[in-house]
């Protein structure tokens, strides 16, 4: 047992030594080698947590910054008008909200392309036609899709942060990121540092020092009817936690089941173990 | 520990006409009732069992997934997060899939240190560790096929690296990657003849595991003393003793397991797999599977050239060795004594192995860059030194502590010495019953 401890130790000391090692590498402000310059800034969330649940509210502002500025030339490809229920809309209204957008159909029974209205089965509409024609407007880059976004982002959390992550549950990394981007244009970069032509800089960008995104969102761009601050940082975290759901709309349910599941196999777990020492009562082993 | 002889005796008249016919009752009887294992067995010998449910789960699973997966580069993705959206519960099985492949891992890892913990692949139970060491390199690659299933960003990227391995076999390198690709780039005969494969190699598996298992019922459970069963009294009936502990194993893992699968679903996945393949965008740092990065980690650390052999060549073959080690390990140990529990030494190398396969996992994470790079190449020497310097030597010059003379008389000293503690609760492998 001793010596299982000792080993344990020995096994954190290596780990640590090693962590600690690597931070030492040489840093240099004006030409950053490893990304994003900023770690992202870890926001409270209501989805978060064994009990974590969608704020409805905040969803439905996150739509409406998403509909009045990032869908300009973002898609979301993946999610269908039907499953803004979710967000506490009812039928008709996800009726009136799919007819805002003309979807491009066909071939009809005359052999035509035609537009329509939408409708709730169909999914929010590409702003470009393909994925060239989206570069090509953008400076080069395609915007991506933003359907899986918030799991598709995440700033490796380094050692020792990841093992208390299992025990935090922070599952937030990917609203956490897009909040710290959102939020973190308009600083001045350090003295020296070259941004690429046609680049803007923004410290908590993952990939560099800049990025082709200019500033998406400014203070009072979007109008809420709800009464919560018309701010960046507010937009910013009503898109990100929008984005959360669209890229895990199950969440709420799965994280319901899995305490159900938890309860179980603690209760089933006891029984096993009570009827395991009754077996075993008197068999020495 | 097989006695040689039945003791079924069929009781009612349905199970005598089965009993002359086909003996199938008579079988499980025997196999998994009367059964006899070592009665001093601690929960590091749950494991097994632990692996068999896993199995079951993930072809269970799997199958229900393929009825909606499309294995088409154009539309895998696509079918995929169908699956997360709009199939019922399609989000549990996919992500009890995904994390059951950890959680598999999870427990074989576990279920090869004991074995190696406790001299369990000693005589007479070298074949039964070799078709152990088997299913452990059919679970790789099933593994690895099924990560390139979704075609996300690193399902790509990483199949195109390991697959890239094999090109660096001389003559025949890039015969075996083209075969492999089923073309000269991964693409779409490349994901369907994986998801072919993803869909074959588990039931390869649970093939070998009835070989594994028959061997097993042959020369019968190691245990923690190392000491061969002499005697009836040195061992207790597989149900209900055997059967409840297990129960119990598997609950307290499947606890862990939905742990991840229902609050950190994607914790040990990678972002990047939620950004469909694109062969024309190279992701930052291309990391295989975390089951896969002590492996990695090695091939990365050959960076110089050995004569003949480059640096590309070099790693992969220190990376197959690190695998053949383990075919080699019942030859490579020459201790007369199974068990660590009496090999002092033995024991603080096999924590510092330990110790040295976690690092290696880290570094294999990490960028192979700078002070990283230097670690790997230690890390990978004493990988090495483990099994053909230290299991080797060890055997030899090592003074083991006095062996008790029965499993029987091990269990009486012990719990002579301390009865204080509750048995079961979570203690060492060895001072635990």
């Amino acid at each position: 047992m001793k010596k299982i401890l000792t080993s344990l130790a020995l096994v954190g000391l290596v780990a640590a030594g090693t962590a600690a090692f690597a931070a030492e590498e040489a840093h240099n402000a004006a030409a950053p080698t490893h990304f994003p310059i900023n770690e992202p800034k870890e926001m409270s969330w209501s989805f978060t947590g064994p009990f974590g649940t969608y704020d409805k509210a905040q969803l439905q502002r996150g739509l409406k910054v998403y509909k009045e500025v990032c869908s300009a030339c973002h898609s979301m490809n993946l999610v269908a008008f039907r499953t803004l229920s979710d967000l506490g809309y009812n039928d008709a209204q996800i009726k009136t909200l799919a007819a805002e957008y003309t979807i491009h159909d066909g071939p009809n029974d005359a052999g035509d392309m035609f537009d329509r209205p939408g409708k709730p089965s169909d999914h929010f509409p590409a702003p470009f036609a393909n994925e060239e024609a989206a570069a090509a407007s953008n400076g080069g880059a395609a915007p991506p899709d933003m359907s899986l976004l918030a799991k598709a982002r995440g700033v490796e959390r380094g050692f020792p942060q990841f093992v208390f992550d299992i025990f935090t549950q922070y599952d937030a990394g990917g609203p956490d990121y897009i909040h710290s981007l959102l939020t973190g244009y308009d600083q001045t970069p350090p003295a020296g540092m070259v941004i690429p032509e046609g680049t803007h800089y923004n410290p908590y960008f993952m990939s560099g020092v800049s990025l082709k995104m200019p500033k998406p969102l400014s203070d009072g761009q979007v109008t809420y009817d709800d009464g919560s601050p018309q701010t960046v940082d507010q937009y910013s975290r009503d898109v990100s936690a929008f984005l959360t759901w669209a890229a895990e709309p199950h969440m709420e349910d799965r994280k319901k089941t899995g305490f159900r599941v938890l309860v179980f196999l603690l209760l089933f777990g006891a029984l096993v173990y009570l009827t395991k020492r009754k077996v075993w009562e008197g068999v020495a082993h | 520990m097989s006695e040689g002889h039945s003791t079924y005796t069929p009781k009612t008249g349905i199970e005598r006409w089965f009993d002359a016919r086909m003996p199938l009752p008579r079988m499980v009887y025997d196999s998994f009732i009367a059964y006899p294992v070592p009665r001093n067995l601690n929960y590091a010998w749950t494991f097994g069992g632990i692996l068999a449910i896993m199995l079951v789960a993930q072809i269970l699973t799997g199958i229900v997934l393929a009825m909606h997966y499309t294995a088409d580069t154009n539309l895998a993705f696509g079918s995929v997060e169908k699956i997360m959206r709009d199939v019922n519960s399609g989000w549990l099985l996919r992500y009890m899939h995904a994390n059951g492949a950890s959680f598999f891992f999870i427990a074989v890892y576990i279920h090869i240190f004991r074995g190696l913990y406790y001299g369990s692949y000693k005589a007479p139970r070298e074949l039964l560790w070799i078709l152990g060491c088997i299913i452990y390199l059919l679970m790789m690659a099933t593994g690895f096929m099924g990560y390139v299933l979704p075609w996300g960003q690193m399902s790509f990227w990483g199949a195109t690296v390991i697959t890239g391995f094999f090109s660096a076999i001389p003559l025949v390198g890039d015969w075996i990657q083209q075969l492999l690709l089923g073309g000269f780039a991964v693409d779409n005969p490349t994901l369907n003849r994986f998801f072919a494969l993803h869909y074959l190699l588990p039931f390869m598996i649970a093939g070998v595991v009835v070989l594994h298992v028959w061997a097993l019922h042959v020369v019968g459970q190691s245990n923690p003393t190392g000491i061969e069963v002499k005697s009836k009294t040195d061992t207790v009936a597989f149900t209900p003793y055997a059967t409840i502990k297990d129960a119990f194993g598997m609950i307290v893992f499947l606890f862990f397991f939905a742990y991840f699968v229902f609050y950190l679903p994607n914790y040990l996945g990678h972002p990047d797999n939620y950004t469909v393949a694109n062969p024309l965008k190279t992701p930052a740092h291309i990391v295989p599977e975390w089951y896969f990065l002590p492996f990695y980690a090695i091939l990365r650390a050959i960076t110089f050239n050995i004569g003949p052999i480059n640096s590309k060549l070099g790693g992969v073959l220190c990376m197959f060795g690190a695998i053949v080690m383990l075919f080699l390990v019942p030859w490579l140990d020459t201790s007369k004594v199974r068990s660590a529990v009496y090999r002092p030494w033995y024991k603080l190398f096999f924590w510092l192995f330990v110790a040295d396969a976690i690092l290696l996992g880290w570094l294999g994470s990490q960028p192979a860059e700078g002070s990283y790079v230097f670690m790997a190449q230690m890390a990978t020497l004493f990988y090495f030194a483990f099994f053909l310097v230290a299991l080797p030597v060890l055997g030899l010059i090592e003074t083991p502590r006095r062996l008790p003379n029965s499993i029987t008389e091990a269990v009486l000293e012990k719990n002579k010495g301390g009865s204080g503690h509750p048995a079961g609760a979570t203690a060492a492998p060895e001072t635990k019953g």
